[in-house]
């Protein structure tokens, strides 16, 4: 790596927090909203194409570790209640140390795991948060969930600030941090060692590559990323609750990566715009037929799902190496300057 | 020891239900060398398609009928326009595949159906006889037995004893040189897929009464249990299927019953987990990285 | 004598590289011909597209009055043609008897399908002992008398073997050949041989061809292509 690589990367970053923060006057509160949940996406997509693009690991599982970084906010958050806006960044890095620990013991047995024997673990972790909410209810509040404390924006911001746009400050601050984080990471050796593992191990592991440390240091960044998404999304909502974080959310993320292109980070963002834009669509559309409530309601709930399974299948039925081939081909793989 | 008594008997009957499914998903692992993930969406559907027609006719065992004939259209179906054409370089296709056919299925049921839990009928009475005073089985834990039994008895007696088992296997084990003997391999994995989603089907008819009802996730948790099943036996073995299911319906049964229903899928987990990390290849087949 | 199989300008290969150029072969009814040369020559590609599990990307292919490119691989056994693909093809998973009713499992007529059977293990006495042993635990000969055994259960018209001498004895295969003999004279069984045993297949066969880099290079009758010095030097290196 070299200095050039992050400056070349802070040049592509600057201009697009500029862009955001002109949305964030621009769109109505409602779309900066949605502008914002896009962000907490992206953190979450854009440590699974690492994850599952370049390193070749599939997770089912970031639903739940996003979980993990939401409640951890939550908890830290309420512990530390009214205390003052640095709150926040402490129950944020609080919520991503917990979430990468997490990760990293997931990530060990994930090393030792292929194809669909990692598939069906990272399911059950997917599908064990309502089993530990429920369990551990005094901490968790079993289906309930837990409402978050937030403080307002910062009075210096005026006190008319609509909370929408800090919000939106707030998940893109994360958002383009990971980017950037993550793109210089992947540029790097470790960039290399992670495609190297996932084209070829036992190549890599001649090339003095230890396949397993790459493949747990993958699962860890990924993890991370998941973390802080997680807290993005408690922010948002300002509560967390195991319906948040159902095992659809897992396959929506998985999804996202796949459509948005695996492997190249812009595809991240494409996926992060889908996870919000699709559904958006599909109310759109309800809104606009003429059906009974009851039917909107089904629709508006099922449709992006029957969409996301449908392109996906065709996305993958149609490329003649599946995965593999999205990451490979869809990323521009420039040998270091 | 009474309750002792309880759980064992209905940990083997939710087991042989896990053996059912699992066996399932094993059919599809050897016929294909794919983990079918769709399989409980695909069942919920089935099972979905068995209740309309229940509820429109009055009877269960039509619905029971129509749901097994579903299972059967509806794997072959899945086989032929979708699985067919995975691309088989990297495993992780062909899951990713059945992942968007669970988001599918599941999006068109909560479409036609609706996303609220309906009753699950069953066909016998659910209260457990008392046999000196201790609560053992139901009358549908007999049928469950029944059931789970005859389908196994008769899966081994057509792999071992037919020849559309011998076709089947040898499709499985050497696609080429079953060509060159004049063997449909094709038609033999459009049959295999059939017969796993019959019998998810039936596995499903079994588990919905006993849990919360139809709702187009309600095999998800089936799902994580049967193949942890599964692995625990050995992904290959059907023999090995069998067994694991039952340990893991009696250990959920346990947990359930000892710590709490809300701890069970913490210990299907763990299960997974250690039979992963500890016992690479299963109870029942030789060690092998899992690297399939 | 009529060709049962007749070959033109036959163009095959895996992606874009084709490993045949342009093969031209005709075996006459009831002979055996012998394919030689080295590894890489073509000889199994050549096989594989005459059973159809490769598709020719140019020539024609003519068995009997059938175009056997249009023919799918799963109706080749019923036309007559059996290929015992080199590495034997055995069903490991499956035991002797298995595999060898796999060999009949199409046929209509069933009686005669059973009789064949009887008929495999009474020429292969050491099938008939292991018969309801799996496949991967019999020898490397009898792994080849299961192949072969399993091709003659169809009945077949024209056998396609390829390299049944790989790793077996001297005196194994010298019973193969005798075998295959004995059948083309008997029940008038067309066989095509590749070989790289170069004595042994040409002890058996009636015509050779000699194939180099996917192309015929030479062709004669089995005795002149035996005193050919020089080919023997060039192509087949004894």
């Amino acid at each position: 790596m070299t200095g050039r690589t992050w400056l070349r990367h802070l040049a592509f970053l600057l201009p697009a927090a500029v862009a955001v923060l002109a949305l964030t006057y621009l769109l109505p509160p409602f779309r900066t909203y949605q502008l914002a949940t896009v962000g907490a996406y992206l953190c979450v997509t854009a440590g699974l194409t690492v994850l599952t693009g370049l390193n070749g690991q599939l997770s089912l599982g970031h639903g739940a570790l996003m979980a993990t970084g939401a409640y951890t906010l939550a908890l830290t958050q309420n512990a530390l209640a009214g205390r003052g806006q640095w709150t926040l960044l402490v129950s944020t890095a609080a919520a991503v140390v917990v979430t990468t620990a997490v990760g990293a013991v997931i990530g060990c047995a994930a090393a030792r795991l292929r194809g669909p024997y990692l598939a069906g673990l990272t399911l059950a972790v997917a599908v064990v948060v309502p089993s530990v909410t429920s369990t551990f209810e005094s901490v968790f509040n079993s289906d309930q969930g837990l409402s978050v404390a937030l403080d307002p924006p910062p009075l210096a911001l005026g006190a008319t600030f609509p909370y929408e746009r800090w919000q939106a400050w707030l998940s893109w601050a994360g958002a383009l941090l990971t980017l950037f984080l993550l793109a210089n990471l992947v540029r790097g050796r470790f960039g290399r060692n992670l495609r190297a593992v996932r084209d070829d191990e036992a190549a890599a592991r001649l090339a003095g590559i230890s396949v397993a440390r790459t493949q747990v240091s993958a699962f860890v960044v990924s993890a991370a990323c998941a973390g802080l998404g997680g807290a993005l999304f408690a922010v948002l909502a300002q509560s967390v609750s195991p319906g948040a974080f159902p095992l659809t959310l897992s396959l929506f993320l998985l999804m996202a990566v796949v459509i948005g292109g695996l492997g190249s980070l812009t595809g991240a963002v494409c996926g992060a715009v889908l996870l919000v834009a699709l559904p958006a669509a599909t109310h759109s559309l309800t809104d606009a037929v003429h059906v009974s409530p009851a039917v909107a309601q089904r629709l508006e709930g099922n449709l992006p799902l029957a969409v996301f399974g449908v392109v996906l299948i065709v996305v993958m039925l149609a490329l003649p190496g599946g995965l593999a081939s999205l990451g490979r081909t869809l990323r521009r793989e420039r040998p270091d300057p | 020891m009474e309750r002792f008594l309880f759980l064992t008997f209905d940990g083997l009957s939710r087991g042989a239900v896990y053996a059912a499914f699992a066996l399932a998903l094993v059919l599809i692992w050897r016929a294909a060398r794919i983990v079918n993930f769709a399989q409980g969406a695909m069942a919920v559907a089935t099972a979905y398609a068995g209740y309309s027609v229940a509820s429109a006719t009055g009877s269960y065992w039509l619905g029971f009928a129509v749901a097994i004939v579903a299972g059967l259209l509806l794997g072959a179906a899945v086989e032929r326009v979708v699985m067919r054409f995975v691309d088989h370089s990297s495993p992780l296709n062909g899951v990713v595949v059945a992942l968007g056919l669970v988001l599918v299925i599941q999006a068109v049921l909560g479409m036609l159906y609706g996303n609220e839990y309906r009753p699950a009928a069953a066909p016998f009475s659910r209260s457990a006889f008392q046999v000196g005073g201790v609560a053992l089985l139901s009358r549908f834990d007999l049928f469950v037995f029944a059931a789970v039994s005859a389908v196994v008895g008769l899966l081994g007696l057509l792999f071992t004893r037919t020849a559309v088992g011998l076709r089947m296997r040898a499709a499985a084990f050497a696609p080429d040189v079953s060509r060159l003997l004049g063997v449909p391999v094709a038609g033999m994995l459009t049959l295999g897929w059939a017969l796993a989603a019959a019998v998810g089907s039936l596995a499903g008819l079994l588990v919905l009464p006993t849990e919360l009802g139809l709702h187009p996730n309600a095999m998800d948790l089936v799902f994580v249990s049967s193949f942890t099943a599964a692995v625990v036996g050995g992904l290959d073995s059907a023999v090995g299927a069998v067994v694991g299911g039952l340990v893991v319906g009696l250990l959920l049964s346990f947990v359930s019953g000892y710590l709490g229903a809300t701890v069970a899928p913490m210990a299907v987990l763990a299960l997974l987990l250690v039979v992963l990390l500890g016992r690479p290849g299963g109870l029942f087949t030789r060690g092998r990285a899992r690297a399939a | 004598m009529s060709a049962l199989l007749r070959v033109q300008e036959l163009t095959a290969g895996y992606g874009a590289a084709p490993v045949l150029h342009g093969v031209d072969l005709t075996v006459p009814a009831g002979t055996i011909l012998a394919v030689l040369g080295a590894n890489g020559a073509g000889k199994t590609t050549l096989l594989r597209t005459l059973s159809g599990l490769l598709r020719p990307t140019h020539g024609r292919i003519r068995y009997d009055g059938t175009d056997l490119r249009a023919t799918p691989v799963e109706q080749m056994v019923r036309l007559g043609i059996a290929h015992v693909p080199e590495g034997r093809g055995v069903v490991t998973e499956l035991t002797v008897d298995e595999n060898l009713r796999l060999g009949g499992l199409w046929r209509r007529d069933r009686a005669d399908a059973r009789r064949a059977l009887t008929e495999v293990y009474d020429l292969f006495e050491p099938l008939a002992r292991r018969r309801h042993h799996p496949g991967h635990q019999l020898s490397g000969g009898e792994r080849q008398m299961l192949a072969l055994g399993r091709a003659l259960v169809g009945r077949p018209r024209l056998l396609l073997l390829d390299e049944p001498s790989l790793g077996l004895a001297p005196r194994v295969t010298a019973q193969i050949m005798a075998l295959l003999r004995t059948l083309r004279d008997t029940t008038g069984l067309t066989v095509l041989l590749v070989e790289q045993n170069v004595r042994s297949a040409l002890s058996v066969a009636d015509q050779g061809v000699v194939m180099s880099l996917g192309r015929i290079v030479a062709r004669d009758d089995a005795a002149s292509l035996r005193a050919d010095a020089d080919l023997r030097h060039v192509y087949l290196g004894f």
